[in-house]
């Protein structure tokens, strides 16, 4: 007989609402995100690590929810692109991306959103080197990038 | 796509995962940043029955000064280590932690787990044997240092036991005159490097009185270029002599052709990373103040 599957109980804050679950220890953030939570702005691009459309941030940093466990999460806060626009407002950073045309089909763009976030909390006013640093783990295959680093740079002076 | 289902333990202490470990026996593993297993566990590469989650254990992230060294605790991120003073002091750590891979990947992945992987292509182990760096390994009957040269025993295989985890890496004071500096070259920002460059010189009035040479992702385990480092060691270190240890390096490079490139490319790389690696040493030896990073495009 199969054993009984294990399941841990997991307390998380995301986009400032507290969550109480049971999960399977093998669950990654991101499908507790999707799956469990109905949070679909996270995307699952590669699912190996390497393209960023599923970065989240996980107590406060940028991580590739594809490749951390639910269970990471247990005590934590969690902030998806769903937290970013705050009363039906647009969050400069997404407005920004807009105006400056900085996606085109926009399956990579809540994981850049994120790491913009990230980058201008920790840095205002970076530089084109800073940037590029910056969204160097999130891969987007229509803009070429140069339309990205404009909304990036105008959020910043925007912030 | 999940990993296999398997038994989760989350260990309050690196004392307590190193009991867990030998008690749960060899098919447990230790689960860090999980940067590298969760995507083996996905893959199905590896399908470990327990894992013993370190994530939850206060205390074992720090970049602590002892004496002109450092003591890294196994749990610190990769980003933690880019950001720490203490660390900057010594550049060569610098180089190594802020190019690993990019900033979502720097923020889980740590210290402890790369050096414990082993693999091949890993940045940390290259830039700690030029450093004679220690590894402090803790095991259910107590603790033992092992020297990082002898800790790497072959690709994915530490001198860890089954029972026995890494909690503390610990750097030493480079020599007074001392400059070290890391390069690697990959082909975009996530993966591996194709091939990296660990170096160090320690100069006295003009001459180098000792180097380390050390290449990563062009062998099996890091390789020593011993007949590059020779060329180097009491002779003066000009464009001539830095010329001739990138040509020795070349010649110790034992390159596996992989969709990383050919061998002869990566033998090619590892020349010109030589050579970079040694011009930024020498600069930093003489107190200039250089700034490094992996190349990728």
């Amino acid at each position: 007989m199969p054993e009984p599957e294990q399941l841990v109980a997991v307390r998380v804050n995301v986009n400032g609402k507290e969550h109480k679950l049971q999960v399977e220890p093998r669950l990654l953030l991101v499908e507790l995100l999707r799956e469990n939570l109905d949070l679909t702005g996270t995307h699952v691009g590669c699912d190996t690590s390497y393209c960023g459309a599923c970065t989240v941030l996980l107590n406060g940093r940028a991580v590739k929810s594809c490749t951390v466990l639910a269970v990471h999460a247990d005590g934590g806060e969690v902030l998806t692109v769903e937290g970013l626009a705050k009363n039906g407002e647009l969050h400069p950073i997404q407005k920004a991306f807009g105006d400056a045309y900085g996606l085109q089909c926009g399956y990579c763009t809540p994981g850049l959103l994120i790491s913009t976030y990230q980058l201008l909390q920790q840095n205002s006013n970076p530089s084109e080197k800073d940037i590029r640093k910056a969204i160097a783990g999130n891969t987007c295959r229509c803009t070429g990038y140069q339309n990205v680093f404009k909304a990036i740079k105008a959020a910043a002076k925007g912030a | 796509m999940f990993p296999r289902a398997f038994h989760y333990h989350r260990a309050g202490s690196l004392k307590e995962a190193a009991t867990l470990l030998a008690q749960l026996g060899p098919e447990a593993k230790l689960l860090a940043g999980g940067q590298s297993l969760v995507p083996l566990m996905k893959l199905r590469f590896a399908s470990p029955s327990h894992l013993v989650d370190l994530n939850f254990v206060p205390g074992a992230a720090y970049v602590k000064q002892d004496g002109g060294g450092l003591r890294v605790g196994a749990l610190t991120c990769h980003a933690d280590i880019e950001d720490s003073p203490a660390a900057a002091a010594i550049p060569i750590l610098h180089d190594c932690a802020a190019g690993i891979a990019d900033v979502q990947i720097r923020n889980r992945g740590t210290i402890g787990g790369s050096v414990a992987e082993a693999d091949p292509s890993g940045d940390w182990a290259p830039v700690l044997l030029t450093l004679g760096a220690d590894v402090r390994c803790l095991g259910p009957k107590g603790e033992r240092m092992v020297p990082i040269s002898e800790f790497v025993v072959d690709a994915y295989t530490s001198a860890l036991a089954d029972d026995e985890l890494i909690s503390e890496i610990i750097v030493h004071a480079p020599p007074k005159g001392s400059g070290g500096a890391y390069l690697a070259f990959k082909r975009s920002a996530p993966v591996y490097a194709s091939a990296s460059a660990a170096v160090r010189l320690a100069m006295e009035d003009g001459v180098c009185r000792d180097a380390a040479i050390v290449l990563g992702a062009v062998g099996l385990t890091p390789v020593q270029a011993i007949e590059a480092e020779a060329v180097l060691r009491n002779n003066q270190v000009t464009a001539k002599t830095i010329e001739a240890a990138a040509e020795a390096a070349r010649a110790a490079a034992d390159p596996q052709p992989d969709m990383r490139g050919s061998a002869e490319y990566k033998r090619q790389l590892v020349t010109a990373l030589v050579k970079r690696a040694l011009e930024v040493a020498l600069k930093r030896a003489r107190g200039e103040k250089v700034e490094l990073g992996h190349i990728y495009a």
